[in-house]
């Protein structure tokens, strides 16, 4: 599993001119590999599109939004600590 | 569905009073209508809950290509041909988006193969019944996506933003997936009786199992309650198969086919048909393992996954020399 | 005064450059479809069905072209669904079994190559309607031979398996890119017109991008001995009955039927 391909978010802007919009992610071995799955999975080929991927582990995301609860910062970094997401057994019953 | 009978761990479900105030912000938020995002708080339970629910629609998705594939070398016309293909490739992108969007809350997609591979996981029963004749093909348009569609359409004011988005693209690009079933009917009811025999035989056996897709009825289930409080699932099991069979009935007879149901008919009162009861048992059994494709469809994807090792590996050792070298020559450079 | 419009170019000699232009996509579009499902990575399995989509929407225009020509009412289902092995003029390459994702790979790299080149140059066809189809394959085969390429190279130059895999795909496969260049009366009537470029003279161009490849994949071109050939004839490989089996069941079982 450590052999995973990274994740990376793919962003496109269309024909119309528009900002380079998020549109998903995928799994790929390096950014020209993930450039070439995004026009694959995400624009089907179409022409005249331009393709920003960037590792997700590489975006800098800003804290939850204020108008969410105000809760100790640190509850929010429990999604972050990597024990929490072991989950093998329990998910088995999926 | 193509997620059946997802359990929640909840006991029971609690009311506002009962909650800390963190919960209870958040479980406003959901009532409200407002998306939850992924590094936002959340209960333990929703998300291990949404994670059961995405991977299982996306496994469902993906071993869902297998029986619509195995006609696509068969088709009948070019036409034909690039319409199945493309309508399969479209299944292995809504895995890739679901598998995606749970990755959002912390279990990568290697993981979740793990768990599909041993048989941990589930899909949806539907995709372990045999596609017999090219019938069978415009039944699972038609029915398994008719189906599919009731619920993925309230899904996509799913409370998790992530989910919810990747609904919001699946439904989009699948709006044509049941149209091209029926109209692949429609052809062949209007051909050969050889051919309409062909198709009533399809609804003869997809019928039932496409009945079986919305799971048993959950109005008791304590994880349904839970699921629908957190509005990850927005209509009971049986709300969901009324609406369908009412919805599906006029559209086999305008085939002019027979339901395989000697219990159905209409009743004026509720606006809506009475029907028979599937064979639950059966269904309990497919989902253990027992039906006619589990064996095969569950090897497929494991037989596609652990022949690709070699490719997987091949193509992260080359990035990692890439990188290497890249590193290599700035250094030299400096 | 009447005049004479008897056509300039060889009508049978146009049909059967068509019918193996058709049936070439056909056999390779069907050969990549299989894979559907069965890829190592859902992000392959969306790029190969776009390329097998793509070979089938050419397959739909070449055949639908050729059916016009001959002039008898045949249409492309007609063409890819009544005909029989002999009657098949794919090269032999198309219809080698899928092996291993990496000898599917290095089957289409070969042929790719080869098909970028033709197109590229059939854009320029005296014939108004092949230069059109020319025109938007061309787009989409540029775009198969940039990611099989790729593939091939990242393979190649990956681990000691993968490199293992890719040089034996290629060992086994070269024997099969001689009839890439092959010509007959067929072809040398329709150069001679300015419909087609000559075979031959695509040759140093796949030469290059085939070396350029190899050597950047660090896999070892093989020698050129002998070439296997009868494809563009209706000579075939077992395998293409065992296709057009699948293929045309339906077409076979029903005869007369709509779908």
């Amino acid at each position: 599993m450590s052999n995973e391909w990274p994740l990376w978010e793919v962003f496109i802007r269309g024909q119309h001119g528009l900002n380079h919009r998020h549109v998903g992610s995928l799994h790929a071995p390096d950014a020209e590999m993930a450039v070439n799955n995004a026009r694959d999975v995400y624009t089907r080929r179409n022409e005249g599109v331009s393709i920003w991927v960037v590792k997700s582990s590489d975006i800098t995301a800003s804290a939850p939004s204020e108008k969410g609860p105000l809760f100790d910062p640190s509850n929010s970094k429990v999604y972050r600590h990597p024990t929490f997401f072991e989950i093998p057994d329990e998910v088995g019953h999926m | 569905m193509y997620a059946q009978m997802v359990k929640t761990d909840a006991a029971r479900v609690r009311s506002l009073d009962e909650m800390d105030p963190v919960e209870r912000a958040f479980q406003e938020r959901v009532d409200a209508g407002q998306k939850i995002e992924p590094k936002e708080w959340m209960p333990e339970g929703y998300r291990k809950t949404l994670v059961r629910q995405i991977s299982q629609h996306a496994h469902s998705e993906i071993v869902g290509q297998l029986p619509e594939g195995n006609w696509i070398t068969r088709a009948p016309t070019l036409e034909r041909k690039a319409i199945l293909l493309a309508k399969v490739q479209d299944e292995a992108g809504h895995g890739l988006y679901l598998y995606c969007a749970a990755e959002t809350l912390g279990v990568s997609r290697d993981e979740m193969y793990e768990q599909l591979h041993s048989g941990k996981a589930k899909y949806s029963s539907i995709f372990n019944y045999p596609t017999l004749t090219w019938a069978d093909i415009g039944a699972i348009g038609w029915l398994v996506d008719g189906a599919a569609i009731m619920n993925q359409v309230p899904l996509q004011r799913c409370s998790y933003g992530p989910y919810s988005r990747a609904m919001i693209r699946i439904c989009k690009e699948e709006s044509f997936h049941q149209r091209q079933g029926y109209d692949a009917l429609m052809r062949m009811v209007k051909g050969t009786p050889a051919q309409k025999a062909m198709v009533q035989d399809a609804l003869n056996r997809w019928w039932w199992p496409s009945l079986m897709m919305f799971g048993p009825s959950d109005d008791a289930s304590v994880h349904s309650a839970q699921s629908m409080a957190w509005r990850i699932k927005q209509n009971s099991n049986d709300e969901l198969r009324q609406k369908f069979v009412d919805q599906t009935v006029p559209q086999a007879k305008y085939l002019g086919l027979t339901v395989p149901d000697p219990d159905l008919k209409w009743n004026e009162e509720k606006g809506g048909y009475d029907f028979g009861e599937p064979d639950w048992e059966e269904f309990f059994n497919v989902i253990a393992g027992n039906g006619p494709c589990n064996a095969e469809r569950l090897n497929a994807r494991k037989k596609a996954w652990d022949d690709g090792a070699w490719f997987r590996d091949g193509l992260t050792a080359h990035a990692n020399k890439m990188a290497d070298r890249r590193t290599a020559s700035k250094i030299a450079a400096e | 005064m009447e005049l004479d419009l008897k056509p300039a170019v060889d009508q049978s000699a146009l049909f059967a450059f068509l019918v193996r232009l058709g049936d070439n996509a056909l056999i390779l579009g069907h050969r990549v479809s299989e894979w559907c499902g069965h890829s190592p990575a859902l992000e392959e399995d969306i790029a190969l069905s776009n390329t097998a989509l793509d070979l089938i929407g050419q397959t739909q225009l070449w055949l639908g072209l050729a059916g016009e020509i001959e002039g008898q009412g045949r249409s492309a289902d007609d063409l890819a669904y009544l005909r029989d092995g002999y009657e098949f003029r794919n090269i032999l390459l198309v219809e080698r079994p899928n092996g291993d994702f990496g000898k599917t790979l290095m089957r289409q790299f070969l042929f790719d190559a080869w098909h970028y080149l033709l197109m590229k140059a059939l854009q320029n066809s005296s014939e108004r309607r092949i230069a059109e189809i020319a025109e938007k394959a061309f787009k989409e085969v540029a775009y198969h031979l940039e990611r099989s390429q790729d593939l091939v190279i990242r393979l190649g130059d990956g681990t000691d398996e993968s490199h293992r895999r890719m040089q034996a795909a290629l060992n086994d496969l070269w024997p099969y890119t001689g009839e890439l260049f092959a010509s007959d009366d067929v072809e040398q009537t329709l150069s001679a017109a300015g419909v087609i470029p000559h075979p031959q003279s695509l040759k140093s161009g796949w030469d290059e991008i085939v070396s350029t490849t190899l050597s950047e994949a660090t896999l070892q071109k093989p020698d050129d001995g002998y070439m296997h050939k009868g494809g563009r004839r209706g000579v075939h490989t077992e395998h293409l009955g065992f296709i057009l089996t699948e293929m045309q069941f339906l077409q076979r079982a029903y005869p007369g039927a709509v779908w």
